[in-house]
């Protein structure tokens, strides 16, 4: 089911793979798509870029078929087509490759490429038909991967790689990749953009949404801004530049770090020596944290970058009890955490360390609890008055408006369901919480994921705040820019390892760059 | 999205609505029987409540539902599906029975109870207790375990009551009678002393232990550190783990709660009517439990209303078994059936149809088209 | 002695299929389901309405066949009920198939006290009202043989030969469930919707159609056992006559790790037991003396808590089993 000759010939003749005119969708009070117009190119490779929120998930839902637009036409290759399924989509030729993987962990390459799609009732039959054909599809793009493998046994990048084999099988000319480097490696990231480049030589035009100006940079043709749920921008990307995009992204100029000031640096509070972690039994074992070596000084800003998934969370499960290190120590005080004397979180707390977790929404809170619940999660046994384990209400919400107020936390309702808040809203609760307990060490993981503008640089400045006032903050993010923004040091993460501690007058993206590519 | 209902529709007004979708279900086959579903209502309504000693007997059974009832609930805040009730029962009353049988001879009678009832618990919380640390420390699935866990305190009932337990001398599976005054006072005897009649009906001192547990229970689930926990435990173990508790030990502790109170229902039965163990006391409350816990949306006072539902059925139950040929006794577990099926997994069934009606209403009472 | 011994065993092997029969079918039934996401424990309640209803079609119409037909019937109506609950309302699967096996078995004594008027019973059917064994070819012909008769020929005549229609169909069954979730299309969709429904559903199937599918070939198995329990094995309805079978089937399946040959394993070994309790009933076995038949039918229970403890092997369920699908945005 590749590209067949007449669509081919259609192809040549017609400039547009699709047109959206007037596209809406609105859900509820919400306007997440306004008056969308859009043209891609044939055989373009068209980035879609925008904040969190802006519109774009809702706009690629649309296109294959998840949604169905209130208003407005899509066209694709020139004929007005209504998409009102996954089918109709696949169908007119559209293909997806999801930010989640569509793929059942338990079933082989094979099995999961043609599901769906198996052309037959009788499986061997279907098995050996495809075969042929993804053999074909494997010389044409160059998308060579071991058919009988199980897909659970394979890295992100290569289950990547039969998600896309898997669309083109289904007779993908338009590929749609939704946030694809978020979970690869700089090396995954590479070999994605050459993939691409292949496919685009064949004549597969390509539709990439993402946040991440440096990919729009490297590898598209045209780009189109959404903000606000509209489409604000459209542009030549050889015409325009990164700091262009992003003024039009945000809707404004954006500044440059004007938060950070000088540090003035303490004692050592925290130790970590040779820290290890590793999972599984023997035979199998990965380190998934391997000899990290730091130490953490009070009133300075420790940022941890790095690719997500190269033992960066697991450092911060270390540090907060969660896990227990397999080797090594981290020394808190005179506390020496090792794998004979683990601790446990309600001990980490003890010894005075916060912990803002990377997922609010599994951990850093109880969705279903009220703010007033959700702010004492952790802290309870402070909460519980006069009598031992008795829970007052009034109590709750007078502690809960108290912080709500100091930290702008909108609305300021204790009895408002967590669920309820935005996500900047949401994470200025957990900060908070963790916050006002005074810790002499705060640990944050991803502390504005998902967080709009506003609530960004408010959460920002309260982090160098309490690093002003002597805490020692250790802050993960996969953001760099986060982490250049406020980190005073800066320990990059590749595989588990440290690949070295640079200072922040020494660090710049590029620099910081290789070392999570593992280079140098 | 529809605007959210207000609450007193959502805990109000939606589960009246799925009680008669079951009651009208139910009412169409008495139909298909050839019975007139309205009479055969008539004849539940009045004996369940007005006939001489039927309220007594509703609040019996009810004290039975409420304490499966809240033993289902109080699992259910820590997202644990206690479908045991029954066997937790069943070994709660063998606790009791046990301490009965050695004790009386020994001790004078209100000690042997005092000591009886905490047996209850402790036995009802030891059968509650393994599978909640099979779920905690192996990952076994506690409803697939409680179900199992049934079948098991079955047969131990009847290889212990027909073997070792059985009265000497007799045929049938049972221990024998109590020693006098081990028992919980029934109330139509209490109330003589004070001068007063009521009609005669087994329902004894348990109703008001019931009633001090659905107060207990509240005050544990929303007023306590420990309910705090379960019920984030309920949401979230990640989010637990990271508070620095150990779900493993939370959820041990809430089964050991959830069987101890089921365990309890043995009291109702064995102390306050039959003054022995008998076989099968327990007969399918433990199931009426998770009925009345998902009406009663695992909230005592919820579960109180629904406990005296579900014991004016059984009551009214056995008066329509009595006055139509036609029906028996099984009626009423249809009508249980459809109540858990309305309310319990067709629950949000009328939601959006009732949001339209309410929609609509709020527009026209605002002139609004 | 030995050849009386080999003979109780050959007549136990006899009884364990007969008894493993309903359990077959319900644990192949059980296997649709929950390979497709559904949890099902009203596999119990729908054998019993099942049973319900081929008996009293069968001593109404005089048809066993009608009988087996009235009961698939009313099986995948009751399990449309229960996929109507889970699948379009999304509602706690659990719930759903502990209703069911509630309104099981006050409705079948409902009705049937209404019908026949026999304390919920059907009336005891004739022989042309149920299906008869089937003796196969040259029985007693292989049984006389020397030699061969006693050992290998009593395994034809009494253990093969002299089963009814349903039995066969039960371990035809395993088969085709075997053949129908590993060889075809339509299984490795029903395995992939209960281990990652996304992928089917953004392949541009249906995820709700496929698992309505998979409940109502499991209500037509549900069926087929009810029917042999009523109109097979037994000569009509009692009241709770599924006695827990269906609860067993569970245990098998999981037991058997919801893969079609370990689970008909589980059942034959699970009808073992219960062929056996009853004989063992005051016979002194060497080493462990007598041993009382209340153990022996709890075994299966005790088996299954013991393999879900995870101390021997592991049951692993499909991945998304007892969730319902939500299409994420």
């Amino acid at each position: 089911m590749t590209v067949t000759h007449q669509q081919a010939k259609g192809r040549d003749t017609v400039p547009f793979a699709i047109s959206l005119r007037g596209v809406e969708k609105t859900f509820g009070a919400v306007r997440a798509n306004h008056n969308i117009d859009l043209d891609i190119c044939t055989g373009d490779i068209h980035g879609i870029i925008g904040e969190n929120g802006a519109g774009k998930s809702t706009l690629v839902s649309i296109l294959y078929g998840f949604y169905q637009a209130d208003a407005g036409t899509i066209s694709v290759f020139g004929e007005e087509k209504t998409l009102r399924s996954t089918a109709d989509a696949i169908a007119a030729g559209i293909g997806m490759v999801h930010q989640h993987f569509m793929l059942v962990p338990t079933f082989t390459v094979l099995e999961n490429i043609i599901l769906g799609h198996e052309g037959t009732d009788s499986l061997a039959k279907g098995f050996e038909a495809a075969r042929v054909e993804l053999a074909q599809l494997a010389t044409r793009y160059g998308l060579d991967v071991d058919l009988d493998a199980i897909i659970e046994d394979f890295p992100v990048g290569l289950q990547q790689r039969v998600e896309i084999l898997k669309a083109l099988y289904r007779g993908a000319n338009i590929l749609i990749l939704d946030e694809p480097t978020g979970v690869l490696t700089p090396q995954e990231t590479d070999q994605l953009f050459d993939i691409l480049r292949a496919l685009k030589e064949q004549g597969v035009t390509i539709l990439l949404i993402t946040h991440k100006l440096r990919e729009i940079m490297a590898i598209t043709d045209h780009v189109s801004v959404m903000r606000g749920g509209e489409m604000v921008a459209h542009k030549r990307r050889s015409d325009t530049t990164p700091e262009e995009l992003a003024e039009v992204m945000v809707g404004r100029p954006v500044r440059t770090d004007g938060i950070w000031h000088e540090a003035n640096p303490g004692q050592i509070v925290l130790r970590a020596e040779n820290l290890e972690l590793t999972a599984g039994m023997s035979a199998k074992s990965t380190a998934l944290v391997s000899d990290v070596s730091f130490a953490l000084k009070a009133g300075e800003i420790l940022g941890i970058a790095g690719v997500s998934g190269n033992g960066q969370s697991e450092l911060l499960e270390l540090l907060a009890g969660i896990r227990a290190p397999s080797n090594g120590s981290i020394q808190i005080g005179g506390r020496h955490v090792t794998a004979e004397m683990p601790a446990t979180p309600s001990e980490i707390k003890s010894l005075g360390i916060a912990h803002v977790p990377e997922d609010r929404h599994s951990t850093g809170l109880i969705l279903p609890f009220t703010a007033a619940e959700t702010i004492i999660l952790g802290y309870e046994d402070k909460m519980t008055g006069r009598t031992a384990g008795w829970l007052d209400p009034e109590e709750l919400d007078e502690h809960c408006a108290g912080l709500m107020q100091d930290f702008d936390v909108r609305p300021p309702d204790p009895s408002l369901k967590s669920n309820l808040f935005s996500g900047g809203n949401q994470q200025k609760i957990v900060l908070a919480r963790e916050m006002s307990a005074a810790p002499s060490i705060l640990l944050v993981g991803q502390a504005t994921r998902g967080v709009d503008i506003g609530a960004i640089e408010f959460i920002h400045k309260q982090l160098i705040a309490m690093r002003d006032k002597g805490c020692a903050i250790i802050l993960v993010s996969v953001e760099l820019d986060e982490i250049l923004t406020l980190s005073d040091r800066i320990m990059v993460m590749n595989n588990g390892s440290s690949m070295g501690i640079i200072d922040r007058s020494e660090a710049d993206a590029r620099a910081i760059g290789l070392l999570m590519a593992g280079v140098g | 999205m529809e605007q959210k209902l207000p609450r007193w529709i959502d805990i109000g007004l939606l589960p009246v609505i799925n009680i008669l979708a079951a009651f009208i279900v139910a009412g169409v086959i008495i139909a298909l029987i050839g019975e007139n579903p309205f009479a055969a209502l008539s004849v539940l309504v009045k004996g369940a409540f007005f006939y001489k000693g039927a309220l007594g007997y509703t609040l019996f059974y009810a004290t039975n539902f409420i304490f499966t009832g809240l033993a289902v609930a109080v699992a259910f805040h820590a997202s644990l599906f206690n479908i045991g009730g029954e066997g937790q029962a069943m070994v709660g009353g063998l606790g009791l029975g046990l301490v009965a049988l050695l004790l009386d001879p020994l001790l004078p009678p209100l000690l042997v109870v005092l000591i009886a009832i905490p047996a209850a618990v402790i036995f009802g919380a030891f059968w509650g207790v393994i599978p909640g640390w099979l779920q905690a420390k192996r990952g076994s699935h506690i409803v697939i375990t409680t179900i199992m866990f049934n079948f098991i305190a079955a047969s131990l009932m009847v290889w212990l009551l027909a073997g070792m337990l059985m009265a000497p001398g007799q045929m049938s599976p049972e221990t024998r009678s109590f020693a006098d005054g081990v028992a919980l006072a029934q109330f139509h005897t209490l109330v003589s002393y004070v001068g007063l009649s009521v009609a005669k009906s087994p329902l004894n001192l348990s109703f008001i232990i019931a009633l001090v547990a659905c107060v207990g229970v509240w005050v544990l689930i929303w007023r306590t550190r420990l309910g705090y926990v379960i019920r984030a435990t309920g949401h979230s173990e990640r989010a637990v783990i990271y508070a620095g508790h150990s779900p493993a030990k939370i959820i041990i502790i809430t089964m050991a709660i959830s069987g101890g109170l089921a365990g309890l229902m043995a009291l109702n039965e064995i102390l306050g009517v039959q003054q022995r163990v008998i076989l099968n006391f327990t007969s399918g409350y433990g199931f009426t439990g998770i009925a009345v816990a998902l009406m009663g949306r695992n909230h005592p006072i919820g579960i109180l209303l629904a406990s005296l539902l579900f014991g004016a059925l059984y009551q009214g139950g056995a008066e329509l078994d009595f006055e139509f040929q036609t029906i028996t006794r099984e009626m009423v577990l249809m009508i249980q059936g459809l109540i858990i099926l309305f309310s319990g997994a067709l629950a949000y069934m009328f939601t959006p149809m009732v949001a339209r009606v309410f929609a609509s209403y709020i527009s026209s009472s605002k002139g609004v088209d | 002695m030995a050849a009386e011994l080999w003979l109780q065993f050959v007549l136990a092997l006899d009884a364990t299929i007969r008894m493993s029969t309903p359990l077959i079918l319900c644990a192949m039934a059980g296997i649709f389901s929950e390979r497709s996401g559904i949890i099902d424990i009203s596999l119990e309640g729908k054998m019993l309405l099942s049973a319900f209803a081929a008996a009293s079609l069968a001593a109404l119409t005089g048809s066993a066949v009608i009988g087996l037909a009235g009961a698939i019937i009313i099986s995948v109506l009751f399990s449309l009920l229960h996929g109507f609950a889970c699948i379009t309302h999304k509602g706690n699967q659990v719930v759903s198939g502990l209703a069911i096996n509630i309104l099981a078995s006050g409705l079948t004594v409902t009705i049937g006290f209404a019908i026949f008027s026999q304390g919920g019973q059907t009336p005891f059917l004739s022989r042309d009202q149920r299906f008869l064994p089937l003796e196969l070819p040259f029985t007693e012909t292989i049984e006389s043989l020397p030699v061969i008769g006693p050992s290998i020929g009593v395994i034809y005549s009494e253990v093969i030969s002299g089963h009814n229609i349903l039995v066969w169909l039960a371990f035809l069954a395993v088969i085709v469930t075997g053949y129908v979730l590993f060889r075809t299309t339509f299984g490795l969709r029903l395995r992939a919707v209960g281990e990652k429904p996304e992928a089917v559903d953004t392949a541009g199937i249906s995820v709700s159609w496929m698992r309505y599918k998979a409940v109502i070939l499991a209500g037509i198995l549900c069926g087929m056992a009810g029917a042999y329990l009523s109109i097979a094995h037994g000569g009509g309805f009692v009241r709770e006559m599924t006695a827990g079978k269906g609860y067993i089937a569970l245990a098998a399946m999981i037991f058997g790790n919801w893969r079609p040959v370990p689970v008909l394993l589980a059942c034959l070994m699970f009808g073992f037991l219960e062929a056996i309790a009853a004989r063992l009933q005051g016979v002194d076995l060497p080493l462990i003396g007598q041993v009382s038949t209340d153990l022996i039918l709890v075994l299966p229970y005790v088996l299954t808590v013991i393999l879900l403890a995870g101390f021997v092997g592991r049951a692993v369920p499909p991945r998304a089993i007892g969730v319902p699908y939500v299409k994420e945005r």
